[in-house]
């Protein structure tokens, strides 16, 4: 009798080999011979590649100094970055009246928590200082002119600040151009159909640079004698265009996704075309679009680098200058290095802002 | 009565109500507008030429362009007889050449790094993470900005180049490496590649129908492989070599002889490739994780090996969900080559869109034609995509 036993024997853990770090290991590390030098092989790539980059900027490079001379160590010379900051980061903009720019970012700062988190509720209020308030204030401030603040003329406008105003101008101004176009791509009105489908079709088919020569050389050849532009309002004109006609396409895409049977009970409720439109169709595609809408944001924000070509001296404009100053000969790696940073921290910000969202509106209408 | 009432109401609606007649309405206000602006740009811009002097039309074409071109490929090119039409065909060259390239490397780029990105092995796939995760997010002129200025610009001297097996250089004004100079009956060399890739295309459906038929299995892969290697160079030693080979030396001030590729193009391509390359490796994830396990499952279960799994069962599904993405990839590095001009490869936008222009002052020509031909490519582009895309797409009942 005694041979049975009548208690249940307690769980044995699982073996060492299958848990734990060596568990883990021996999955996704060692799996099989070939794996195992994979593993080897990559991990010796990575110590190589890591080593090779720390020891550059970090453990070998020269932090301390104003000049050149300062630069003894063999790795990178961050001096030459820290001696152009204000440079970079303002352009020309007199040194005194830098402080507008800075209100300027922490009005845009404020605006955009309030907008893009989850804080604030109610977005009315929040919207209405985002996208009346600030871009008028921003401009009275940037630009100066009247309130006893003296003009800072465009072409002293530069760096980071000047990235920023192209890349938040375009955005404010294509996503509204692209929704009356991608309403157009989708109206009934074969005329207007037309009109739409030609621009979008044109626009996407030819490369970003061609637009922004044809708005610095052939926009003035369109316009009546006297009547002159400057050149950052030329490139701003060729840059909210080109990415209308993106942000158009992606509309579209939402609009696609709404079933035929939202515009029908809105229309037998008795609304008109642009209440249906603005109250129910709209409001739903822009909510499932909103991830590739803020791709294109990306897309648009590394694409404001190419107004170097039409000479205006954004933030990598400015650094190429830099690097090209005889008193800091051979800095084009810290150079460019500086601005693939700053480009990589906002656009990786953003795009892990739209993955955010994307779980965030998930409300499970998804398959 | 009632009738009558009733004939008075729908007399009495306004014919605006009717959304045909407005529609009708709308549209002609719409074409007025848009004819009204073409009117008023094109009269400007008329005006605007003549003050300027500047005689439109494209009599400009036959002119000698005058100014020397860095890259010229397949064509003969001098500063003084070359025409700007000259140009014109040498940018076209120069960006097929670079797109056509960046194309393929970009491909394989992204095939491999999206393989490796679904990869078990953590390390390999953390690599390939950060791989996209840094190059998607930096803007691809400051990469190619990078590359130019701040790599290829600080290679060695040539005196001193990097030598491998001393037939290779590489130093800061390109890459040096041998060529194979034709000599007489050099055309027996591409006549039988030809007849070798005919030859397999016609093995390859007659081991499909024999498989069809007995179940055989046929080793096409490795028989193709066998003929197109074998093939050209049973034909080069049956001429008695109809080719000479020329490698690079020192000269005085330069390496001569052998091939050479430009930095400009080096960097451009290179740029390109890794740029592209990363969003290709996320369609290829996404195309492969898009195939649901189940399929893996039932081929392993009617006992297909992993080699025939992927390549009879999930490659042809995940195609189907690449391909397209891809085109618009491969439409986006040709329209990126014209980022050429920041860095001096004399691709169309840099020479016709650039040179040209500033010498001739044709604006609306120049950019007119440089936009004509991206467009054209796109097409091209696009329109193959689909004939390709429709041929891969499921066929339903």
């Amino acid at each position: 009798m005694a041979i049975v036993k009548t208690e249940r024997h307690e769980d044995l853990p699982p073996p060492v080999s299958q848990t734990g770090v060596i568990g883990w290991m021996r999955e996704n590390l060692f799996s099989s011979p070939l794996n195992a030098l994979l593993t080897v092989v990559s991990i010796y790539v990575v110590w190589w590649a890591l080593s090779g980059i720390i020891s550059y900027a970090f453990i070998n490079a020269n932090f301390v100094g104003e000049t050149r001379e300062d630069c003894t160590g063999t790795g990178a010379c961050w001096v030459f970055i820290k001696a152009r900051f204000g440079q970079n980061m303002y352009g020309f903009y007199p040194v005194e009246e830098r402080w507008r720019v800075d209100v300027g970012y922490v009005l845009a700062a404020i605006g955009l928590f309030l907008v893009l988190t989850d804080y604030v509720k109610n977005k009315k209020w929040p919207a209405i200082y985002m996208f009346v308030f600030v871009p008028i204030v921003c401009y009275f401030l940037f630009y100066g002119g009247s309130f006893g603040l003296p003009v800072v003329e465009t072409s002293q406008w530069g760096g980071l600040f000047l990235t920023l105003v192209l890349a938040s101008v375009s955005i404010f101004v294509s996503l509204p151009l692209g929704i009356v176009l991608a309403l157009g791509r989708r109206s009934s009105m074969p005329i207007v159909r037309m009109l739409c489908v030609g621009f979008i079709e044109f626009v996407r088919g030819v490369p970003l640079i061609t637009v922004l020569f044809m708005a610095s050389v052939m926009l003035p050849l369109f316009l009546p004698e006297g009547v002159n532009f400057d050149k950052l309002i030329r490139a701003l004109v060729g840059m909210s265009l080109f990415s209308a006609a993106y942000m158009a396409e992606v509309v579209r895409g939402g609009l696609q996704a709404i079933p035929k049977g939202q515009m029908e009970a809105a229309k037998s409720l008795g609304l008109g075309y642009w209440q249906a439109m603005g109250l129910i169709i709209l409001p739903q595609a822009l909510k499932i679009s909103i991830p590739s809408i803020v791709n294109t944001f990306i897309g648009l924000f590394k694409d404001t680098t190419l107004v170097l070509i039409i000479g205006l001296l954004d933030l990598l404009s400015i650094v190429k200058a830099g690097t090209t100053d005889k008193e800091w000969v051979g800095m084009a790696t810290e150079g460019y290095v500086f601005v693939a940073a700053v480009f990589w921290v906002f656009c990786f910000g953003m795009s892990r802002y739209s993955i955010w969202l994307e779980n965030k509106l998930h409300t499970g209408h998804k398959r | 009565m009632t009738a009558e009432a009733a004939d008075l109401e729908v007399a009495k609606i306004n014919k605006f109500r009717d959304p045909r007649i407005r529609a009708i309405f709308y549209q002609i206000v719409v074409i007025v507008l848009f004819i009204a602006f073409v009117w008023y740009v094109g009269h400007n811009t008329a005006i605007n030429l003549e003050k300027r002097g500047i005689a439109s039309g494209f009599n400009f074409l036959s002119q000698p362009a005058g100014f020397g071109i860095g890259i010229v490929l397949l064509m003969d090119y001098s500063s003084q007889t070359s025409t700007h039409l000259d140009v014109l065909l040498i940018g076209i060259i120069n960006t097929l050449a670079v797109s056509i390239s960046g194309i393929l490397l970009a491909t394989i780029i992204g095939f491999i790094v999206g393989v490796l990105r679904l990869s078990k092995n953590w390390v390999v796939n953390k690599i390939a993470a950060v791989y996209i995760e840094v190059i998607r997010n930096i803007p691809l002129l400051v990469q190619l900005m990078f590359w130019y200025f701040a790599v290829l610009s600080v290679l060695p001297l040539v005196g001193d180049s990097m030598s491998i097996g001393n037939n290779f250089f590489v130093n800061n004004r390109g890459v040096n490496f041998p060529a194979m100079i034709p000599s007489t009956g050099f055309w027996v060399l591409p006549v039988a590649l030809l007849v070798a890739i005919v030859a397999s295309l016609f093995i390859r459906n007659w081991a499909h129908k024999r498989q069809d038929l007995t179940g055989q299995i046929f080793p096409v892969f490795w028989v193709s492989l066998a003929l197109i290697i074998l093939l050209p160079v049973i034909a080069s030693l049956a001429m008695g070599n109809p080719f000479t080979m020329s490698y690079p030396e020192f000269g005085r001030f330069s390496i001569k002889g052998g091939w050479s590729m430009e930095p400009e193009f080096l960097a451009l391509l290179l740029g390109l490739s890794i740029y592209t390359g990363a969003f290709i490796a996320e369609i290829v994830r996404s195309g492969i994780n898009a195939v649901s396990h189940g399929q893996t499952e039932a081929a392993h279960s009617l006992g297909l090996r992993p080699s025939m799994t992927t390549r009879l069962v999930i490659l042809p599904q995940a195609l189907r969900v690449i391909v397209p993405p891809l085109t618009s990839q491969y439409l986006n590095l040709t329209k990126n080559s014209s980022l050429a001009t920041a860095i001096g490869y004399a691709d169309i936008t840099a020479l016709f869109a650039g040179t040209s222009l500033n010498q001739t002052g044709q604006a609306i020509e120049c950019i007119l034609i440089t936009m004509l031909f991206y467009l054209s490519i796109s097409l091209l582009i696009s329109m193959f995509m689909n004939w390709y895309n429709k041929r891969i797409a499921l066929v339903e009942r």
